[in-house]
């Protein structure tokens, strides 16, 4: 069968949001071969990339799945330590830095989409606004435990204490590599942004492929009409765990990126205030929409570093954007009609009934 | 009305009153009942409907139509009574199992998936047909290529029935209020149902629309050799089209029979006037 | 001793919760949002009362009633301006508002007073009490914030019970559609619960801050997502739920600091709400909602 004008329209958008990417790269490499980047931009590359992941991750979770995470900074957090404890454990069995970083990036997507699971089961049974509070209250959780870890490698092996680095009995020949509060130290950095545009790449790769497949759709159906879904026969538990999960094992990646690109990580680092931050990158970017989430996530990182000046007011101009960008996009006046139509059927069956019958 | 053992002359097309058909109905419901805080909303309802069999459901505004639909999709869980599909025992089964096990079903209140094309509705509907993992989908693996073809074409096909293939690329929610309903009636029978439940399919649509439906809804039938079982106000479809009729008043089936029957029943003549006088 | 005083710890902890949880659980049950920027409001408190007696010397009772004021005209303001706007939105556009309202009124402060932390000085200039001969010491804050709570419980049960504003909360929380068709102003209804809740904010403030005498931006953003939890715990939109949650909440996080681990009191407060919530979807004193299809 002939491809129609949406498949094709879908497959031109999705290839201008991958070229958006490599040109990036591109243009990038040629000002930085050419000396025209400045040092403290060529510093932010790799979060650039690293926040690029966790907004499109978040957005997976916010636009495709219709649920609103606030601790997504705690699966980056997961990542991050998993990760550096990774790189730092094979440094004397591997040499090669790529190697170590690859692993260190899967091991973070792996710890992270694991503790999306342990999160998800229970937390995805919740309605909206208890889930928000839920994965709130897991960002803290993750910061409060990390806070407290001390992790070494002694001549056996990994070590760990949740009392002090003494504990550890690491001795001479030992690294320590979490000290409780202080974080990580002596972290190796491996991270380029050459591997952060490739991670970004294989991202959008997941997440595009994910929602255009039948798991996709279904995930989507869960969104627009969860009775409608469960009526034609989807698993809503199912494909509500399957984004959960994808989006933490993605926000993990991001965080082993993050963290792989700094000699100290400390878990203050993945706080609240960063979920919030992914938050408004995926809401500027407009939700649902990934090459927005790019796009956002791209220019409000670069932004803050070229206006110093704003940078008091940064936050606060964070604040008025989230809320601007709801009030209009909710107060346009179609689609006002359109959601007042949809929580009509939504919520007030009585006077529906009376209309309709 | 509940004389059994009456011979049927085509044993796969028997109605609502309970007779021996000769060979399993689709659908036996037993003392089926739910009641909302305290309020008996459906009490014991019995009904059996043959294999291919058109079957009415109606009944006054309130009167608990759409909760018995409810009760047999386990959107709402009965409070009591047995619900056989295909001489399966439902109990426990939730409303996804519902669905695989046989039963689909339209609402009342239009739910598709608004944000997403008649396409993607119909290829959700398919959800269960054309299946690959995940992983392939992300991966795109030749399963992936070979199911989403079979299922672009398996949907272009079903929307067919209502000549609905141009709209394909359509956004759901952005349908004409009568093709939204016939968009969800493709949707559910995308889930290949032996028995289809439609709310109220006809609400909102004109005359030349409504008599379209009716076409449509004997050629379903007739297609896919399923049973469908309506819920309508309007009572030129429901006589028109349905083989046997149950009706409902303040939760208890008040009467059962064929078409000729219903319509000479002063029970059921009493129900409507009664709603009319109230309205 | 040292049990009973931790006992009295969190039994004032718990009344501050209590009084915050208060706030969440009357505008979740009547607008049906959760209203992030409740905390902040306490943080807003707590400044109001600390510019009046540090900056302009009033006397304590005094700056209580302007961060009240305040506090009052904010939360009414915020709603007007951001929620109301929004009431037919689905509610992620309602809780993401919500959050950029709380960003907001945090970074406004840091703004206005900075990041560095200010002592509050307490509003309560009682004596503390000493019992057992001087073993067993309680702050007279702790007592005044333990019978401030008790006395609000009260107040709020016979303003929901016996007059008629409470009437008209009680029926928009039920059914927003069938209290407008009863004549009820169901906008009027919400701005008075906004009023109520954020001038309990403000005295959760003042009290918050007199026990625990550091004022910063982010001073309310962690109480207030603790008595959100209090609130869940206790069933959201239940009144006494919120009362009970609060306690047992503040008993959990001083018992928790005390006998299992100080650094780990927050993760132990928070992995129990999941626990709450995995047994009792709907908290201890929730009820069940279903939707109708
Ligand atoms: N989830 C529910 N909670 C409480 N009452 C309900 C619920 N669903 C339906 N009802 C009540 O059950 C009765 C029957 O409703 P319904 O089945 O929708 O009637 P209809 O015959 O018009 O389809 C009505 O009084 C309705 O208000
Ligand atoms: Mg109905």
């Amino acid at each position: 069968m002939k491809m129609t004008k949406p498949g094709q329209k879908r497959l031109i958008s999705n290839a201008i949001t991958y070229a958006i990417v490599i040109v990036a790269y591109v243009l990038i490499q040629i000002l930085d071969g050419s000396g025209n980047l400045t040092s403290s931009l060529r510093g932010q590359l790799v979060p650039i990339c690293a926040y690029i992941v966790m907004a499109v991750s978040l957005n997976l979770t916010v636009g495709v799945l219709g649920e609103l995470s606030l601790g997504h900074a705690g699966f980056m957090s997961l990542g991050a330590f998993s990760g550096v404890i990774v790189s730092l454990g094979l440094r004397d069995t591997v040499s090669a830095g790529p190697l170590r970083l690859l692993a260190a990036l899967l091991v973070g997507a792996v710890i992270a989409g694991l503790f999306g699971f342990i999160v998800g089961v229970p937390a995805l049974r919740l309605r909206g606004d208890y889930l928000a509070i839920v994965t709130l209250a897991f960002g803290e959780i993750i910061k409060n435990v990390i806070n407290t870890l001390y992790v070494g490698i002694g001549p056996d092996g990994l070590r760990i204490s949740m009392s002090d680095q003494a504990s550890l009995g690491l001795g001479e020949s030992g690294t320590v590599i979490m000290r409780g509060p202080m974080g990580a130290v002596g972290v190796d950095k491996l991270a380029s942004f050459g591997a952060g545009v490739i991670l970004v790449l294989i991202t959008l790769a997941i997440v595009l492929n994910l929602v255009h497949s039948r798991s996709g759709r279904a995930i989507m159906a869960v969104r627009d009409n969860r009775i409608a879904a469960e009526s034609v026969g989807i698993s809503i538990t199912r494909y509500k765990l399957t984004a959960f999960i994808i989006s933490a094992a993605l926000a993990g990646a991001a965080g082993a990126l993050y963290a792989l690109n700094y000699s100290t990580v400390v878990a203050r680092k993945f706080d609240f205030n960063t979920s919030i931050l992914v938050l408004v990158f995926v809401v500027l970017g407009g939700i649902g929409n990934i090459r927005g989430s790019i796009i956002a996530a791209a220019v409000l990182t670069v932004l803050p570093e070229l206006l110093r000046a704003f940078n008091d007011y940064r936050m606060l101009a964070y604040a008025v954007i989230l809320i601007l960008v709801m009030l209009t996009s909710n107060n346009d006046r179609l689609k006002q009609l359109r959601w007042r139509i949809r929580s009509y059927f939504q919520h007030s069956s009585r006077r529906q009934e009376a209309e309709h019958e | 009305m509940n004389n059994p053992a009456k011979m049927v002359p085509v044993p796969s097309r028997a109605i609502i009153p309970e007779r021996d058909l000769g060979v399993t109905p689709i659908l036996e419901v037993s003392h089926l009942g739910i009641n909302f805080g305290g309020l008996n909303a459906v009490e014991d309802f019995n009904i059996i409907v043959g294999r291919t069999e058109i079957a009415g459901l109606i009944g006054p505004n309130g009167a608990g139509k759409t909760t018995v639909f409810n009760l047999l999709t386990k959107v709402y869980q009965p409070t009591r009574g047995a619900i056989l599909l295909d001489g399966k025992d439902t109990a426990g089964m939730s409303t996804m199992q519902i669905n695989q096990a046989g039963i689909a079903r339209t609402f009342q209140n239009i739910r598709l998936f608004q944000a997403l094309s008649v396409e993607d509705n119909v290829k959700i509907g398919l959800h269960n047909q054309f299946k690959y993992s995940t992983l392939s989908g992300i991966l795109r693996l030749p399963r992936y290529w070979d199911a989403e073809r079979k299922a672009r074409e398996q949907a272009l096909e079903l929307l067919s029935i209502f000549n609905m293939e141009r709209m394909a690329s359509y956004k759901a929610g952005s349908l004409p209020y009568g093709a939204q309903r016939r968009l969800e009636i493709v949707r559910a029978l995308a889930t290949r149902p032996s028995l289809l439940l439609l709310d109220e399919p006809a609400a909102g649509m004109n005359p030349s629309e409504t008599e379209a439906l009716m076409a449509n809804i004997i050629k379903i039938r007739d297609m896919f050799q399923i049973a469908i079982m309506l819920i309508e106000h309007d009572m030129r479809l429901v006589m028109g089209i349905c083989e046997g009729i149950a009706v409902l008043n303040y939760g208890k089936i008040i009467a059962k029979g064929t078409p000729e029957e219903i319509q000479a029943n002063p029970a059921v003549i009493e129900a409507y006037l009664g709603q009319k006088k109230e309205a | 001793m040292t049990f009973l005083s931790y006992l009295v710890s969190g039994l004032s902890l718990g009344s501050i919760y209590a009084i915050i949880a208060l706030g969440y659980t009357m505008v979740y049950g009547i607008a049906k949002m959760l209203n992030f920027a409740h905390g902040d409001v306490i943080m807003i408190g707590g400044y109001m009362s600390f510019v009046a007696t540090a900056h302009m010397g009033w006397p304590p009772l005094a700056s209580v009633l302007l961060a009240m004021l305040v506090c009052t005209v904010l939360g009414v303001l915020i709603e007007q301006l951001a929620y109301k706007p929004l009431r037919t939105a689905p509610s992620l556009a309602v809780l993401i508002t919500a959050i950029g309202v709380s960003y907001f009124l945090q970074n406004a402060a840091l703004l206005i007073w900075s990041s560095n932390p200010k002592s509050f000085t307490s509003v309560v200039l009682l004596p503390s009490l000493k019992l057992f001969d001087g073993q067993l010491t309680i702050s007279s804050v702790a007592l005044v914030t333990i019978l401030a709570c008790v006395a609000i419980i009260i107040g709020l049960t016979f303003i929901i019970s016996k007059t008629k504003i409470g009437k008209a909360m009680r029926a928009v929380s039920e059914d927003k559609e069938a209290a407008q068709l009863m004549g009820i102003n169901v906008n009027q209804t919400i701005s008075v619960t906004f009023a109520i809740g954020s001038a309990l904010a403000a005295i959760a403030g003042v009290l918050l801050c007199s026990a625990y005498p550091i004022l910063s931006p982010t001073t309310g953003a962690m109480p207030g997502i603790k008595a959100f939890t209090a609130a869940v715990f206790g069933g959201i939109g239940s009144i006494p739920g919120a009362f009970w949650g609060g306690l047992l909440l503040g008993l959990i996080e001083i018992f928790g600091k005390a006998y299992i681990s100080t650094q780990l009191s927050d993760a132990i407060v928070f992995s129990i709400l999941i626990l709450v919530l995995l047994v009792r979807p709907t908290g201890l004193m929730g009820r069940k909602i279903s939707e109708k299809v």
